[in-house]
């Protein structure tokens, strides 16, 4: 069998860390700056993939960047089809379709709205309020390796979204891992350490999602 | 320093990689800069070209100033201090900014000794002009490292200088047999653990920014073909003839730098950029980058 394609996509940000990982674990690793096929609507050349990263980096950057790129809609278009697409961090703000500042206002930033969930930015604080601790990720690992950075948290989900792991933010347990049929978000960063289970977790769903498009 | 704490502070210049950073003097300019597309902005009471125009004493930003700025945008926000000036780090840590730059763009505080970084929460980034300076930088705890160029002049050349000499020296000693590690690090003034780690990766252990005379599009997407990880505007932005226009075409050249049909397509009538320096021109002892040991 073809080893999986995935494309991570790098207008800004640590994607170089995303390949790095899904490279780790067998598969083979695109970073996405311009459509593949700009001219192929909705998906623009993106099927070519067999799923997608968001990188962590400012949402705001590559929200901006993936719109004036007509590769929101590509995205969301792919996220819509059935296609698994993972994001960390700022990945998971531009999943989300409700996004709220640290105060609780709701932000009008480009995003692609595939999840059913209300994410706040910067939910923990600022830079030193930055950390890194162990937590269980349901279906993944018990001792997760989480690094927290200026990270989001989930402050609302519908009820066809899975809450994967909880964080302690200032005395409220929120959401920082979650899923959604083959979408996954987390508000901590498994690409910046040595720990691929969570990435390997999102392969699976590449795989079942590659069978499926083989089979039809 | 524990690991965990390295982690997070150089964790987040990983976050900033691919991006540009912006030089802003109040919070109307940061608010053009987020929305341009900056990665990141530094808050200063004046852009360097003003300084050296100035002359005197330049110091860390008035704190509304800083305030003001970090209350305008949601990008994470960087502010300067003096090298080797606790207590200006100690104001901007408990003001919360999100990174401190210790930076020859302001008059030293001490003629000896840079900022024992690791005894602050807070990250610093650090500039250099080649590895072995870079090195000292990282074994006082920053968590990023820039080239220093030649700030305030819209000169890239120094900025090219200064990367391409550190890429030659990580080269250099990487070749070298580990038996002769020992003696090139003394001879770059690097400490020998921080030579030892960059040979054993092949590269600096932490993001590397251009700056010091990024003024163009161009100039961006070069430093980045020279193996930057992103880059720092100072001067260049405000002081372009449309400064929402230069700043949005710089971020695309950023993401874009190897693709010369998006880099022409930024870079068409843009108006005129800052007005550039002969770094000749400068006397040495007027030169920002000699600052910092």
């Amino acid at each position: 069998m073809m080893p999986l394609n995935i494309g991570v996509i790098a207008m800004q940000g640590a994607f170089r860390e995303h390949c790095r990982m899904v490279v780790r674990c067998g598969a083979q690793a695109q970073a996405v700056r311009r459509a593949p096929a700009p001219d192929d609507a909705p998906l623009q050349g993106l099927d070519r993939f067999d799923g997608l990263i968001i990188p962590g980096g400012e949402s705001t950057v590559i929200g901006k960047m993936l719109a004036e790129s007509g590769l929101l809609s590509a995205v969301a278009a792919c996220g819509r089809q059935g296609m698994p697409i993972y994001g960390s961090c700022a990945g998971m703000i531009l999943l989300c379709d409700e996004i709220e500042g640290p105060g609780g206002d709701l932000l009008d930033q480009p995003r692609l709205g595939l999840l059913r969930a209300r994410v706040r930015r910067n939910a923990f604080g600022r830079q030193k309020e930055s950390f890194v601790s162990h937590i269980p990720v349901k279906g993944v690992a018990e001792d997760m390796e989480a690094v927290f950075i200026r990270a989001p948290a989930i402050t609302a989900v519908g009820k066809e979204v899975e809450v994967l792991a909880e964080t302690c933010v200032c005395g409220v347990t929120l959401p920082s891992a979650i899923r959604q049929g083959r979408l996954l978000a987390t508000s901590f960063h498994p690409e910046l350490t040595e720990d691929t289970r969570f990435h390997a977790f999102f392969l699976s769903l590449c795989q079942d999602y590659a069978r499926q498009k083989a089979a039809a | 320093m524990d690991g965990n704490d390295m982690k997070v502070k150089a964790g987040l210049a990983e976050m900033l990689k691919g991006g540009v950073i912006m030089d802003v003097v109040n919070p109307e300019q940061a608010a053009i800069a987020q929305e341009a597309g900056a990665c990141a902005v530094m808050a200063l009471e004046r852009v360097p070209s003003d300084i050296r125009k100035a002359g005197g004493v330049a110091r860390m930003a008035d704190p509304a100033i800083v305030k003001s700025i970090m209350s305008a945008v949601s990008i994470p926000v960087m502010a300067k201090v003096r090298i080797g000036h606790i207590t200006e780090a100690r104001i901007l840590e408990h003001l919360g900014v999100d990174y401190i730059d210790e930076s020859e763009v302001l008059t030293p505080a001490d003629n000896r000794f840079h900022l024992n970084k690791r005894a602050y929460r807070v990250p610093f980034v650090c500039g250099a002009r080649d590895l072995g300076e870079a090195l000292r930088r990282l074994g006082e705890g920053a968590a990023m490292i820039r080239t220093k160029g030649e700030p305030g002049t819209g000169n890239v050349i120094e900025a090219v200088k200064h990367m391409r000499m550190v890429s030659e020296q990580i080269r250099q000693l990487c070749a070298l047999p580990e038996e002769e590690v020992p003696g090139f690090a003394k001879e770059i003034g690097a400490p020998l653990d921080q030579a030892l780690a960059v040979r054993e990766h092949g590269r600096l252990p932490v993001v590397n920014f251009a700056a010091g005379g990024v003024s163009t599009p161009a100039d961006a997407a070069l430093m980045m073909q020279l193996g930057c990880d992103g880059v720092f505007v100072g001067s260049g932005i405000f002081k372009s003839s449309n400064p929402a226009k230069f700043a949005k075409a710089i971020v695309a050249a950023v993401t874009h730098y190897d693709d010369p049909e998006i880099l022409a397509e930024v870079s068409e009538g843009l108006g005129d950029p800052m007005p550039g320096l002969d770094i000749a021109s400068i006397a040495p002892a007027e030169r920002m980058q000699e600052r910092g040991w």
